[in-house]
């Protein structure tokens, strides 16, 4: 015990904020020159039985000498896939009760490491299901006002100059549970994982246009899916062919059904409506088509009654995933913050953490490579003392935005807009050491915890 | 080098013959694998109804036959009169949309009417979507216009009336991406 305590004594020359924030530069390899000092305490991600009966099960063999060294192994496949012991890595669907082909699945962000999500735990929002398209009968229109309309089969496409580019793609209505009066109790991920990061491939936007030739009158581009719902919305030629492609392949392999097979739309940076998946049609036009996807849904309406209405570019966000809801830290001692942040608007500059609710603010060790409209990763050490903690981090871009409290946020745009909720994330960790979502006191209600009062329903 | 030089001249002024506007230096020519698409084929394709009515299709149809369509169809799901059940309430706002519980409806919220045929045509019902016939999305349309208050129950709605129909919300929204783009 006093062992223990010299060592956080030893760790506390370094605080940079309240409440046992560290250094960031802890963990480098150049480091403090702590040693044995700064051992890690694992976060308990999984229930406190399921860690006690893994403990148990490594009783039961020699571990100097495990049976697995002492027999072949399988042999290869074609197609690997996640450990037998990582079956609780999965994605959440949260489908519409009539229409099971209509809603959402989230990614576990709070059970993944580093900025890449594997293509088989990106979030889905689908419309009315995945559709099952065989390649040979999918064509590409490309058409409206340009001069040589044209249709491109998706074997020709693939002969076309590609780039790659890693983003994320965000669902407009990720994080929406946050507007929400009582704080909801889901994990990180299955309250904000409607959105993920990869490195997408494909033919940049410019290059397939080039080749239609747009008129001079063309301002936006009306993108259609071969989904059941034939998803349609309206994109601002410019931001379209700025940084857009129709991608291909989805780190490194080629898109997965469920992320928009054959082919897709990505629009670094735009909310994910825009980056419509089963891509069969491109409209050139003057004017929006005014979608249902840009009215009566994604649209957000503010407190007067007005709404707002194409609200494209994903405002910068953070959460904390590690140490984060229904996680377990045992004991006192060394922790490592992670979190990841991104925004729609360039890259990521700073973040902050706090470990005191706010009071006082520490920057995280952001990990390079820092991309532009991508995921990144922070870290910083924290020392619990065992108290009660309140956890939160705050993403600034390089436009300066300020990812906000979500107090600012509903007296900004109230709790009706259901789309775009980006304010800071808080986790409070209580004296048992227990992680739950928390709002900030003064927004507290009568509504006890993970009451739903507003509509987040998929339609 | 000088290929490579040779190549972004070209593109460049084959772009100005053209007009457009597009950001070209970084942008590789294609190999151009595109086959002409005719207008008998793109109007087969184009599916989309823009807000001046361009798209709308030969037909027609009154609420009262779209009320029988939305009972078999459409009932499910929004429920009976669009008062919403597993999917959107689509009609019968009582509150307003600055209240405490604000009723997003057509009635309450939808800017423009095309989006309706748009999308029901396009994407109802979910069970079997693109099944409905113009006159019987027509119909369907003009059910919905009447359940909010917006027509009579008897109007006829065509491809010559529907655009001109003035939404309650039609100027309820507020243009970010125009905002940020003239700041």
């Amino acid at each position: 015990m006093s062992n223990r305590q010299d060592k956080r004594t030893e760790l506390t020359l370094h605080a940079v904020a309240g409440n046992g924030l560290l250094d960031r530069r802890l963990f480098l390899k150049s480091g403090l020159g702590l040693g044995a000092a700064a051992m890690l305490t694992p976060v308990i991600k999984e229930s406190k039985a399921a860690s006690e009966s893994a403990a148990i099960d490594a009783t039961d063999i020699d571990l100097a000498s495990p049976p697995w060294m002492h027999t072949p192994g399988e042999g290869f496949s074609t197609y690997g896939s996640p450990s037998e012991y990582e079956s609780d890595v999965v994605r959440f669907p949260s489908p519409n009760r009539a229409v099971p082909g209509n809603g959402v699945s989230w990614t576990p962000l709070h059970l993944l490491e580093g900025t890449i999500t594997p293509n088989g735990l990106h979030f889905e929002r689908h419309h009315n299901g995945v559709p099952h398209i065989n390649p040979l009968q999918h064509r590409l229109l490309i058409h409206g006002l340009v001069k040589n309309p044209s249709f491109f089969k998706v074997d020709d496409l693939l002969r076309y100059p590609m780039t790659s580019r890693i983003c994320f793609v965000e669902c407009g209505g990720n994080s929406n549970a946050g507007w929400n009066k009582a704080p909801i109790r889901s994990e990180a991920g299955y309250f904000h994982g409607l959105v993920s990061c990869s490195e997408w491939t494909g033919i940049p936007l410019t290059v397939l246009l080039e080749e239609v030739v747009p008129t001079n009158k063309a301002k936006w581009l009306i993108a259609e899916g071969a989904d059941a719902f034939a998803m349609n919305i309206s994109i601002p030629l410019e931001k379209a062919t700025a940084e857009g492609m129709l991608a291909l392949y989805q780190n490194g392999e080629r898109i997965r059904p469920e992320n928009g097979y054959p082919l897709r739309l990505i629009l670094p940076g735009l909310e994910g409506v825009m980056n419509v998946k089963w891509l069969r049609r491109l409209k050139l036009t003057e004017v929006p088509i005014m979608a249902r996807n840009e009215t009566s849904r994604y649209t957000e309406l503010l407190p007067d009654g007005k709404a707002r209405m194409f609200t494209l570019d994903i405002e910068a966000k953070s959460l904390i995933t590690s140490p984060s809801a229904n996680m377990l830290l045992r004991q006192p001692g060394l922790y490592q913050i992670t979190g990841l942040a991104w925004s729609g608007r360039g890259r990521i500059t700073q973040v902050a953490v706090s470990a005191d609710g706010g009071k006082s603010w520490a920057d995280a060790e952001l990990q390079e490579p820092v991309l532009s409209k991508a995921f990144t990763r922070f870290r910083i050490p924290w020392v619990w003392d065992g108290k009660r903690a309140i956890l939160k981090s705050r993403a600034t871009d390089e436009t300066g935005y300020v990812q906000p409290e979500r107090r600012q946020l509903v007296t900004e745009r109230g709790r009706h807009g259901f789309f775009h909720y980006n304010a800071i994330v808080s986790w409070q960790v209580d004296e048992l050491g227990a992680v739950s979502h928390v709002y900030d006191d003064e927004e507290t209600t009568t509504d006890s915890p993970g009451t739903i009062d507003i509509d987040t329903g998929w339609d | 080098m000088m290929k490579k030089r040779r190549l972004i001249v070209l593109v460049l002024s084959i772009s100005i013959l053209a007009g457009t506007r597009l950001a070209l230096t970084d942008t590789p020519a294609g190999p151009g694998l595109g086959k002409p698409a005719g207008e008998a084929e793109i109007t087969q394709w184009d599916i989309g109804i823009m807000p001046d009515g361009e798209g709308l299709p030969p037909g027609k149809g009154t609420a009262t036959e779209g009320q029988a369509i939305y009972e078999k169809s459409c009932v499910s799901c929004h429920g009976p009169q669009g008062l919403g059940d597993s999917a959107d309430q689509l009609a019968g706002a009582k509150m307003g949309l600055a209240s405490e519980y604000p009723e997003k409806t057509i009635g309450s919220y939808w800017p423009y009417a095309t989006t309706l045929f748009d999308m029901i045509r396009r994407s109802m019902p979910m069970t079997a979507p693109g099944t409905l016939s113009n006159n019987e999305v027509y119909a369907v349309t003009a059910y919905l216009l009447f359940l909010n208050g917006i027509i009579e129950e008897t109007k006829v709605i065509d491809a010559g009336n529907l655009a001109k129909i003035e939404m309650p919300n039609r100027n309820g929204f507020i243009n970010i991406y125009e905002l940020e783009k003239n700041k």
